[in-house]
Order: structure tokens, then C-alpha cells, then sequence
């Protein structure tokens, strides 16, 4: 029996030599062309910026830094899509940075050693999970104030931009803490902070053999229900491109030797002999960003495949019909903000570990760039939308940018012109997509 | 689905003295109302008589002042959706309560999603439950990936029945079912409804339009300012005797023939 019949002017199957385009066809097959025309603008800003500076952007050494850079704050905007997904805003995260980075800096260097005895080869493990701890802590109560008590999170998290910048200053009466327990500046990157050659080499196998195994599940699985199947090219296609960017990622961390000084410093201290022309040591992938891989696959999941995700993404679509179908939105909204929390608190420990300081401004403004890259990314304002790796993406836009503009000389103040001129751009593409997407 | 008693002795739903009120201001006072199985009990009244408030506190989006709910004949207590929906209780909101942004599987399963064994969320198996189910209700919807935002208000319409039916429902409250169809759609609606009422499922309409509920309720009850005016069996009032009730709250024993005729002054 059929309730409602469909309007005739909708077809929704394929039909092979009909004239769709290749958007379309995309879309039919579940790829997401929103990201595919993020990534072609990405490539197409490293373009321009190599071709301004001389041929010096798109090189390891370049490349090695502009990772490092984008992870402190790319962490950080995996957590803003959950915040805004819910319709809600988290202007308190740049100075969460420097209060839990500061609590980390004092933890390691002044409150832990006394009791843990100095230079315990666990001070930086117990620091960063403490840190993990306040973190989320501090997400909850911003939260329970937010959902159980109805304060907007514009002013909750607006009075926690002063609050907690205050309390990063109080921590330690405004000095710097310096330096970092050895193992813990590790997370920073730096000259001995990453992977290494063969370390870098394993983790994109392991990536690779990820990515093969998801496309093969995905296929299974929608085999066994009978569901229409992408066209077994597309997903070759799909699997080759996706293991390439991989293993071209790891080739170009690993093609970033360390410095000679010291390498020559390296060689010295493991006895290793200086071959005639010099030693050339790959650092391969950097810590913060074997962090942000990690991030982001822990977001992901609990985004597309865990009831909380989708919760998140239900009650930011119509808080009314995830209130009428049961789910419990407060205890929800709740557990976004304390999620939030965890992901500052880790992305302080990056930004101390490469400072290899605290200071009471660590993590000023931290907030903008963090909401910028989440909106970059296609994370709508009004709620409900909003991907992972498009917050990763938009990071790495905004990073790309600003690393682009220091390196052919632009001046700081142009800099902040047109950094706040692509986010409106971005946002008004955006919209103007979705509005005939909508149609 | 097991076929409830179709004897009529035990009401499928019994709410005794229910009372709400805003305020100071009773939105609903004193109302008790009743649906036996395979009953399609039409809910009527003006603008702010109720209607909508009486049934959010049986469908568990409102909590009730004073009052007592009966399922089968045993107290029930309700003071949340998901315990409704536990007592087989579905409703079909007028605003459809829809997640927008979520596609129809999704919305389907909002609240009660099924899992894989590890605790994920099983969207292949909740995309093959949608697609066997909207196979009966509606065959050619084909958008199970999209959005519900960019479907018809029709195709929107049967994934909010889709739900309700899904889950085998025994008491169904649809409120304004068919106030955002066209003709052709609202007869489907219609079809839908007395096929659920033949399988001993007991229906709760709310509408505006007299018409659609003298067609298809067995029993109405109408609503004025807060009270229930009466409950009468369709058999044995006229229409315009129902719209005395709705308009001038008197039954029919009650009003004159003057009255009625002044109904279409």
C-alpha cells in the first residue's frame, strides 16, 4: 500500500548514459564533494604560494613545519564542530589553553617532582592526564551551566574567556614556567620529537591497510543487505588516491632531515661516524600531528558511529524532535562541552611541550582561529552540520595562509585582512552552495 | 503484533481527571477520555482547547498536574516519551519531529538506534529496517541517504508513520495528520489509518477539520476551553450537532434546534 506518492520529477536511480553530472555522480555514491572542492582550494593556495615564494612552499622542510602548526589548533576544532553542531559556541577555549597549560607547566616543574622525585620518567604521563582531568572538568561545569541551568553558551563561555585567562595568571602570579620535563616536550615535535624514518614508514602501512580494510567492510556490509554497490572502480580508484596521499605524506615528513648542527650533536652523543657530505637524518612524522591522526580517528568514530554523534547532530538539527524522541539532550550537551575540554586540555600540552614555556597569555585568540577553522570547514552556525575532517581541513586552510604570507614577506597586519577576509568568503561560498544544494 | 482483546471491557488507554494548567491558567481540566482497541477515537476542539496539551501528557512530552493514565486496564506511569513508547504508545506530531538534517534511517531509528555488537551503531541494518518498511507504506520513496530536509511534505509525512508503525505501536496519536497534505496524499493517510485500525491498533486523532474526523472516528470526543464537553458515538450525532458541541459546548441532548441553525447565520 503506498501512502504517499512520490512528486514524478523525482528519479532516484541511476541510470547509466542519462546526462547527470559529475557532482552529482559523486554524490550518488556517497562522496562527499563539499571536501573534495576544500581540498582542490587547498592545493590551489600551496600552488599560488610556491609560485610567489620562489619555489620555498611546497618543500619538506615547509611542509614538515606547517603540520606542526596547524595541530594545536586543528585538535582543538575537531571538538568546535560537536559545539556547534549542537548550536552551541565555546568562545572560553583560548584561555582553557592557558589555564590547563599552565596547571601542566606548574605540575611538571614545580608541584610533581617534590613528590614523584625529580626527573621520574612518569612526571610527564601523571601531567598530562591531570591536565586531561581539569580539562574536562572545566568542560563539564561550563556545560551543566549551559544545559541545566539554560545560561546561552555565548555568555557562559564569554564570562570563561576572562575567567579562565584570569586563573592562567593566578596559576603561577603571571610567571613564565619553563623548561618542560624532557619526555613531555616531545609532544611539541621539535628536533627529536617525532617519529622517525622507520617509525613514519609503519604507521602509513598500518594507515593504508586502514583505508583498504574500511572500503572492502563497506562493500561487504552493503552487500549483505543487497544495497546498490559503488562501482568497484571508483572504489579502486578511492583506495589507490587515498594510500597515495599517505604514503607521498610520510615521504615528504621523512624527506625532512634534521638540522646539521644537530645531527652532527645526534652523531656525537650515539657515536654514530659523520659520512663525507654531511648526515642526513629524517625526522619523519612529528608527534602533534601522530596526536591530531589519532584525534581525528577518535572524533570521527564517535561522530558517525556512536550514539552520542549522532545524538549531537539529531538535537542540533531540531532540539525538539531529539527531546521527543527520548534522548536525553542536557546530559548530551553536557558530554560535548567536557569533550571539548579534553581536546584543549590536549592541545595546551602540544603548545607548552613546543614552547617549551607556559606563559599566562599561552593560547590568547586560540578561540577565533579554532571557530574559523571549524566554520571553514563546513560547520554551519545554525546547527546540525558539520564533518571532522573538514574542521582538519579548514585548519590547515587558515595555517596554510598565514605560513604562505610570512614566507613571501607579508606584514602581520595584511595578514589579519585576509585571514578575516577568506573566513567570510569561505562562509559565503558556503551558503551559497547550500542554498542551491537545497533547491 | 499480538491482537489485543477486541471484547472492548478493558480500554486499550483510560485518562481519568486530567488536569494541566500554565500559570494559573487551566489548559486542561478534569478531561477523561478513553480508546478500545481497533478504535479510531477522533479528539476535536477550537484553538486552544487542549486538544494538544491532553495528549502530550499521554504521549510523554508533558507532565500532568493531577490525573491518573490506565494501559490495559493497569495504572500507568508516563512522565517521559521513551516510557510512553514503552507502553507502545507512538505519536505522529504535527510538526512531524523530524531531524532535519539527518536522513530517513536516522530519524527513523532517533532514540532507539540499532547496534552492532560492538556497541556501534548499525546503519546498514537501520537502512534495510527503513527500506523493508517504507517497501509497504510508500514504495517508490527511494532518498534513504538524504537529508529529510529535501524530501516532499508527503515523503516527510510517511517516514513519521514509518516510525510509529515500525515499533509496533498499539496506541497511535496522530495530531493533524493530514493538515499539510494535498487531497491525494490525505486519502492515503486515511487508508493507512483503517488498515492500523483493523490490525486492533487504537487511534487517537486530533484535528481541525470535522469533516476528515466524522469520516473516520468511531467515537469523538470534543474539547472546549479546557474541558471535555462530551464523548459521543459518531452514530448518533450529525455533524452539526458535533460542531454545536465544538462552537457552544452543549451536547447534543442539550441544544435547540434554534441554536443549531444559527450555527450557519
Amino acid at each position: 500500500m503506498s501512502v504517499v506518492e512520490a512528486p514524478p520529477t523525482q528519479s532516484d536511480t541511476l541510470e547509466p548514459g542519462s546526462r547527470r553530472s559529475l557532482g552529482s555522480y559523486l554524490r550518488d555514491n556517497e562522496i562527499d564533494t563539499r571536501m573534495v572542492g576544500m581540498i582542490a582550494v587547498l592545493l590551489a593556495i600551496w600552488l599560488v604560494f610556491h609560485f610567489l615564494s620562489g619555489g620555498t612552499f611546497i618543500t619538506p622542510r615547509n611542509l614538515w613545519n606547517l603540520s606542526v602548526q596547524t595541530s594545536a589548533i586543528a585538535i582543538m576544532a575537531t571538538g568546535m564542530v560537536l559545539v556547534i553542531v549542537s548550536r552551541n559556541i565555546d568562545l572560553s577555549v583560548g584561555s582553557m589553553v592557558g589555564t590547563v597549560g599552565m596547571v601542566m607547566a606548574m605540575l611538571q616543574v614545580e608541584w610533581l617532582p617534590p613528590l614523584m622525585g625529580s626527573g621520574n620518567s612518569w612526571i610527564w604521563l601523571v601531567t598530562l592526564a591531570l591536565g586531561v582531568v581539569l580539562g574536562a572538568l572545566i568542560g563539564a561545569f561550563q556545560g551543566s551551566i549551559i544545559a541545566y541551568v539554560g545560561v546561552p553558551s555565548f555568555i557562559v563561555t564569554l564570562g570563561g574567556l576572562l575567567v579562565w585567562r584570569g586563573f592562567a595568571w593566578l596559576t603561577a602570579s603571571g610567571r613564565t614556567i619553563a623548561p618542560m620535563d624532557a619526555t613531555f616536550q616531545l609532544l611539541g615535535g621539535g628536533s627529536s620529537g617525532s617519529l622517525g624514518e622507520t617509525g613514519s614508514w609503519i604507521v602509513g602501512g598500518v594507515a593504508c591497510v586502514g583505508i583498504v580494510a574500511l572500503l572492502v567492510m563497506g562493500r561487504r556490509r552493503r552487500r549483505k543487505f543487497g544495497f546498490r554497490l559503488r562501482p568497484t572502480w571508483l572504489d579502486v580508484v578511492l583506495g589507490v588516491l587515498g594510500c597515495a596521499v599517505v604514503l607521498a605524506a610520510v615521504w615528504v615528513m621523512n624527506s625532512y632531515y634534521l638540522p646539521e648542527n644537530l645531527a652532527i650533536q645526534y652523531a656525537e652523543e650515539h657515536d654514530i661516524p659523520v659520512p663525507e657530505g654531511g648526515l642526513q637524518i629524517p625526522l619523519g612524522i612529528p608527534y602533534p600531528v601522530l596526536i591530531l591522526i589519532g584525534v581525528t580517528l577518535v572524533m570521527s568514530f564517535v561522530t558517525n558511529r556512536l550514539r552520542f554523534g549522532r545524538y549531537v547532530f539529531s538535537l542540533g538539527g531540531n532540539p525538539e524532535a531529539a527531546n521527543l524522541a527520548g534522548i536525553k539532550t542536557k546530559r548530551t550537551l553536557v558530554r560535548v562541552f567536557m569533550t571539548m575540554g579534553i581536546l584543549v586540555a590536549i592541545s595546551g600540552a602540544v603548545s607548552i611541550a613546543r614552547l617549551n614555556a607556559a606563559v599566562s597569555g599561552l593560547g590568547t585568540l586560540n578561540e577565533l582561529y579554532v571557530i574559523a577553522a571549524a566554520v571553514i570547514g563546513g560547520t554551519s552556525l545554525s546547527g546540525g552540520i558539520g564533518t571532522i575532517p573538514g574542521a582538519i581541513l579548514g585548519a590547515l586552510v587558515m595555517q596554510s595562509l598565514q605560513s604562505g604570507m610570512v614566507l613571501i614577506g607579508v606584514g602581520a597586519p595584511v595578514q589579519d585582512v585576509v585571514l578575516g577576509v577568506t573566513l567570510v568568503v569561505a562562509v559565503a561560498i558556503d551558503t551559497i552552495y547550500r542554498r542551491r544544494a537545497a533547491r | 503484533m499480538t491482537m489485543p482483546s477486541q471484547n472492548g471491557s478493558t480500554p486499550l488507554v483510560e485518562m481519568r481527571d486530567m488536569s494541566v494548567s500554565f500559570g494559573g491558567v487551566h489548559a486542561v481540566k478534569d478531561v477523561t477520555i478513553d480508546l478500545r482497541p481497533g478504535e479510531i477515537l477522533g479528539l476535536v476542539g477550537g484553538n486552544g482547547a487542549g486538544k494538544s496539551t491532553l495528549i502530550k501528557t499521554l504521549a510523554g512530552a508533558q507532565k500532568a498536574d493531577s490525573g491518573q493514565i490506565f494501559v490495559d486496564g493497569e495504572p500507568a506511569t508516563i512522565t517521559t516519551p521513551r516510557d510512553a513508547k514503552a507502553y507502545g504508545i507512538e505519536t505522529i506530531y504535527q510538526t512531524l519531529a523530524l531531524a532535519d538534517n539527518q536522513d530517513a534511517p536516522s530519524n527513523m531509528f532517533l532514540g532507539r538506534e540499532l547496534m552492532t555488537r560492538w556497541g556501534t551503531l548499525d546503519d546498514s541494518a537501520m537502512e534495510d529496517a527503513t527500506r523493508k518498511i517504507m517497501g509497504r507504506l510508500n514504495p517508490r520513496f527511494q532518498k534513504f541517504k538524504e537529508p529529510v530536509a529535501s524530501l516532499s511534505g508527503g515523503q516527510r509525512q510517511s517516514v513519521a508513520i514509518a516510525r510509529a508503525v515500525h515499533f509496533n505501536a498499539r496506541i497511535l496519536i496522530m495530531d493533524e495528520p493530514t493538515a499539510a497534505l494535498g487531497p491525494a496524499e490525505t486519502e492515503q493517510v486515511r487508508e493507512l489509518m483503517r488498515q492500523l485500525q483493523s490490525e486492533g491498533i487504537g487511534i487517537i486523532m486530533i484535528s481541525h477539520d470535522i469533516h476528515d474526523v466524522y469520516d473516520l472516528a468511531d467515537r469523538i470526543s470534543v474539547m472546549l476551553q479546557g474541558k471535555l464537553v462530551g464523548t459521543v458515538n459518531k452514530d448518533d450525532v450529525t455533524m452539526d450537532e458535533v460542531l454545536a458541541m465544538i462552537i457552544i459546548g452543549k451536547k447534543p441532548e442539550e441544544v435547540t434546534t434554534k441554536e443549531l441553525e444559527q450555527l450557519h447565520g
